[in-house]
């Protein structure tokens, strides 16, 4: 009996493919039902305001309109938006459906038109004339907190939403004692994590059975299946909550939004099926933000350039309301400030602000890229101060391999590292003595050129559970269910929900491998809460870290039966039952038994095995004892037009380390991925609103994205330091890529301005803002080029 | 009010009566039933929508269906069967060049025109012609690999 190849760490190609490259994937909008009606969103003008008159007579007059709905319609009925993390002392206000009397963004939603076609539902929102009394809006969240600023929520007297302290008993003390100090005022700013698929959803009350099914673009589904139940007020046991394909998500389609719970109200008021998909526009604007983070952070540091604390102070933009997870954000951040650098002390306080622009919550990242990107713009800084190279200062600060687990002092604790290996490995690849030389001699030619480093750390693979907020009813473990058929066919089923990260194929390596049988033996179901054990989903860099080992385990437990069925097939006991990729034997004998050998005799039961019952199936779920902690070190070169401001990103070196890989191809897509969307936050995005809170960046013409021209080729490696944590020994890699490249772009691009005595800069790097910084030195320094 | 027209859709002749102001990308995606032509922007920036129009890559977000009358359309429906997949399709399956896939058929259809137009573009020339493809999840460079895997076999006539 042949045993098979080895799948896990292999890179094969993925089996979602050729679904997708063939246009016959299934996303939501793709869904057509009989008699499905079309759902359009009047969204509000103004961005704070009363609603003075909503009159949708010329809408209703229109061919085909079915019906409008505004807040007086589900007034007691249905809401209001789901929110799950309210932190202590929030300030937090039921954020309603559609507008109840007051908006506070523009592009909230006022009204819904439902209509037989979709060209008539748009027409019929256009027809609804919205009366609203506009007030002054208030858009920037420092001005917010300014005593007199116009208030989101009246009642509340305040914009201060939240105020989230971690306080550091040491900290004073060591500013008091360092050698240096320094202060920086660092702006991370709001930016669109823009899947390419906007979301979208199909509500179909069946009014027969009494059962609701919503199709929806959703990282979670078994969370919107929770909320829907809620927000509609039924049994959950109404509600089957289908993710089809999903077209990205990136954080942003983690919480669960009011048009997820309002269209299957409407479709249970009407019982027809009703589909809405949002436009760029809508999405640009009413889907959740990422980031916005004003931060002024202290250091305190030694003469050697030891960091030995830090205190920060960030100002977090919640936006007009708390999104599901949104408050849970800033908390990140406050865990990693540290980095992977052995500060003693860390005192952190954030202030989160409501102010009249769109909610923020989880984007790829989500408080962690902010994090990475203070520290390590605090460590380039403690570099210039003391004159030292930045790879000196960070090598001098790393914490050292013996030292881990290593309690940090914001009470985060790093699994596992070997910081120092990553970091030597990366400067032999990138080789920078060379790279140094090569710069100072394009600055001898009067270029501008610089060298751009960052050595991180990050949190994965989210729980544990515990500290969880009670209204989710939701840990963070992960579930995977294992159906073994008669053939030894297998069905796995995972309660997270890939959407691009190619787990049905990553899933059937390790579950091909368990058992010794064909990849294409192995069916990866996830995103359907009737079919799916209950699960959580994916973000947080946790498919593979906890829903991978859900799966190892499940497969596991199959195993442990399947020995014993095994042992009673071979006569002899379960102990003396070796078992190798499915290949079942007994020490002394040459008899074998395959993997399907004993999924048929489960099946048949033709020997009945006493204590046993017939079938091969097992569930698992795994509660993580702590978070993971992957890092990395980025390195980069670029150079700046000096004219024109233009910058160009000439290398880009990332060396990694996730513990281990199942399939090598996925992980470089996923790191690839990453670091192009941290690039794209450095060099070019940016979410913008005016002064009177209307969104300045509503299409693609605005909100600069990445685009394939832009990056040269980026250069990848790795070291592999297992996590303890996982029997999988793998540390999660969705997120790694945006929190390295983001700092590593500016420390780059600040090297180059160095020489004209330019020591800050904020994201984004528009050739604009780097032409006016060159501009202004220059006429400093005289005016010499 | 409704407009006669004749369309050459992946090699069928269709004949539909339309209303004016439909989309292609909607009666493409709506009336005849190819969904793989997706909608991530409407305004002609992300490339998601794009098809061939008499051998041409179009965006079929910003054009009537109407313009399409007496036109040849290929969406990625016609690119490939499931035992002959086209170049491009293969070239995007070895080279990993999708993750969430959205973009996917778009950035197909790009590529297979610069194909006809360059058949062995450099990694420059790749990254301009897919300027007006957006992809979030990638990162770009194994669309590239996918582009060159896929230019290789066509000039290699597989």
């Amino acid at each position: 009996m042949a045993v098979k190849p080895v799948m896990v760490g292999q890179r094969i190609k993925r089996r979602e493919d050729p679904r997708l490259i063939r246009g016959l994937a299934t996303y939501t909008d793709d869904l057509k039902l009989h008699g499905m009606l079309h759902a359009s969103f009047v969204r509000s003008d103004y961005a704070a305001g009363r609603i003075l008159k909503i009159d949708a007579t010329r809408a209703k007059a229109l061919s085909g309109v079915v019906a409008v709905f505004t807040f007086d319609d589900l007034r007691g009925q249905v809401g209001p938006t789901p929110c799950w993390v309210v932190l202590p002392g929030m300030k937090h206000a039921p954020h309603p459906l559609l507008a109840d009397g007051e908006v506070r963004y523009a592009g909230q939603p006022v009204a819904v038109v439902v209509a037989r076609d979709k060209y008539v539902a748009r027409d019929a929102a256009l027809a609804v004339e919205v009366e609203i009394d506009s007030r002054e809006a208030i858009v920037d969240p420092e001005a917010a907190l300014q005593p007199g600023a116009p208030l989101v929520y009246e009642q509340f007297g305040t914009n201060l939403a939240a105020k989230i302290s971690n306080p550091h008993a040491d900290t004073e003390r060591l500013f008091a004692e360092a050698a240096g100090t320094l202060s920086l005022r660092l702006v991370n700013q709001r930016v669109a994590p823009v899947p390419m698929e906007g979301r979208a959803v199909v509500a179909h009350w069946d009014e027969g059975p009494q059962k609701l099914t919503v199709w929806t673009s959703t990282q979670t589904p078994h969370a919107c299946k929770q909320n829907v139940a809620v927000c509609l007020g039924i049994s959950e046991l109404k509600v089957r909550v289908i993710a089809p394909e999903v077209g990205g998500g990136f954080g942003q389609k983690v919480p669960s939004y009011g048009e997820e719970c309002l269209l299957p109200w409407i479709s249970r008021k009407l019982r027809k099926p009703v589909k809405w998909a949002e436009t760029r526009t809508e999405n640009l604007a009413a889907s959740a933000h990422g980031r916005g983070h004003i931060t002024q952070v202290e250091a305190a540091y030694d003469k050697d350039g030891k960091v030995l604390a830090l205190r920060g102070h960030t100002i977090a933009e919640f936006g007009a309301f708390a999104s599901m997870l949104g408050a849970l954000i800033p908390t990140f951040t406050h865990l990693l400030a540290a980095g992977p650098y052995t500060i003693q002390a860390v005192s952190w306080e954030t202030q989160a602000v409501y102010t009249h622009t769109m909610a923020t919550d989880a984007y790829r990242g989500a408080g962690r890229p902010e994090a990475a990107y203070n520290v390590e713009r605090v460590m380039d800084a403690v570099a210039a101060k003391l004159g030292l190279d930045r790879v000196e200062v960070r090598r001098r600060n790393l914490i050292q391999p013996g030292s881990f687990p290593y309690h940090a002092p914001t009470g985060a604790i790093y699994d596992s590292g070997n910081y120092q290996a990553c970091l030597e490995k990366a400067l032999a690849r990138f080789d920078y003595a060379a790279a140094i030389a090569a710069r100072d001699r394009a600055r001898a030619d009067g270029k501008l050129a610089g060298i751009g480093v960052a050595t991180f750390t990050e949190i994965c693979g989210l729980g544990p559970s515990t500290g969880t907020a009670a209204p989710a009813r939701a840990g963070f473990w992960e579930s995977a269910e294992l159906r073994v058929k008669p053939t030894g066919a297998v069905t796995v089923m995972t309660g997270a929900s890939p959407h691009g990260q190619g787990q049905e194929t990553a899933f059937a390596q390790m579950v091909g491998d368990a058992f010794g049988i064909d990849i294409d033996s192995v069916n990866v179901v996830h995103g359907d809460t009737d079919i799916v054990t209950h699960g959580v989903g994916t973000f947080g860099s946790r498919g593979l870290v906890v829903g991978g080992t859900a799966v190892h385990m499940a497969a596991q437990k199959i195993l442990a039966k399947a020995k014993r069925i095994a042992a009673h097939l071979l006569d002899t006991t379960e102990e003396r039952v070796s078992v190798e990729q499915g290949v079942f034997g007994v020490a002394g004998s040459a008899r074998r038994l395959s993997f399907a050998d004993v999924a048929s005799a489960a099946h048949t039961w033709g020997i009945a095995i006493p204590g046993e019952e017939p079938g091969l199936e097992a569930v698992a779920r795994f509660e993580p004892t702590g978070t993971t902690f992957p890092f990395g070190v980025h390195f980069c070169t670029v150079s700046i037009d000096k004219e024109t401001g233009q910058l160009t990103i000439e290398r880009f070196l990332s060396v990694d380390d996730v513990g281990n890989i199942i399939n090598p191809m996925l992980a470089d897509g996923q790191r690839l991925g990453g670091i192009i969307q941290g690039l794209g936050q450095a060099l070019c995005e940016e979410v913008r609103y005016d002064e009177s809170g209307q969104l300045m960046t509503a299409t693609f013409m605005d909100y600069a994205m990445p685009r394939a021209a832009m990056f040269p080729r980026i250069e990848l490696d790795t070291t592999c330091t297992p996590s303890p944590l996982n029997p999988l020994g793998a540390k999660g890699i969705g997120e790694l890529g945006t929190i390295g490249s983001t700092p590593c772009l500016v420390s780059a691009v600040l090297d180059a301005l160095a020489p004209l005595g330019i020591t800050h800069v904020d994201m984004p790097l528009k050739p604009e803002k780097l032409w006016r910084l060159i501009r202004e030195a220059q006429q400093k320094s005289g005016g010499a080029r | 009010m409704r407009v006669k027209i004749r369309v050459n859709v992946n090699g069928e002749a269709v004949d539909a009566d339309v209303v004016p102001r439909t989309l292609l990308v909607h009666w493409l995606r709506e009336e005849q039933g190819l969904t793989g032509t997706h909608i991530g922007c409407e305004t002609s920036l992300c490339g998601a929508c794009t098809v061939h129009l008499d051998g041409k890559a179009v965006k079929s977000c910003t054009l009537f269906a109407v313009q399409a009358d007496g036109c040849d359309v290929r969406t990625i429906e016609g690119m490939g069967e499931a035992n002959a997949l086209h170049p491009v399709q293969m070239g995007f399956w070895e080279e990993h060049g999708l993750q969430c896939g959205y973009c996917t058929p778009g950035m197909i259809m790009a590529t297979s025109a610069l194909l006809a137009e360059n058949a062995n573009p450099s990694e420059a020339q790749i990254r301009h012609a897919l300027e007006g493809n957006i992809c979030r999840c990638t990162g770009y460079q194994q669309i590239v690999n996918a582009v060159q895997h896929a230019a290789r076999s066509m000039r290699e006539g597989k």
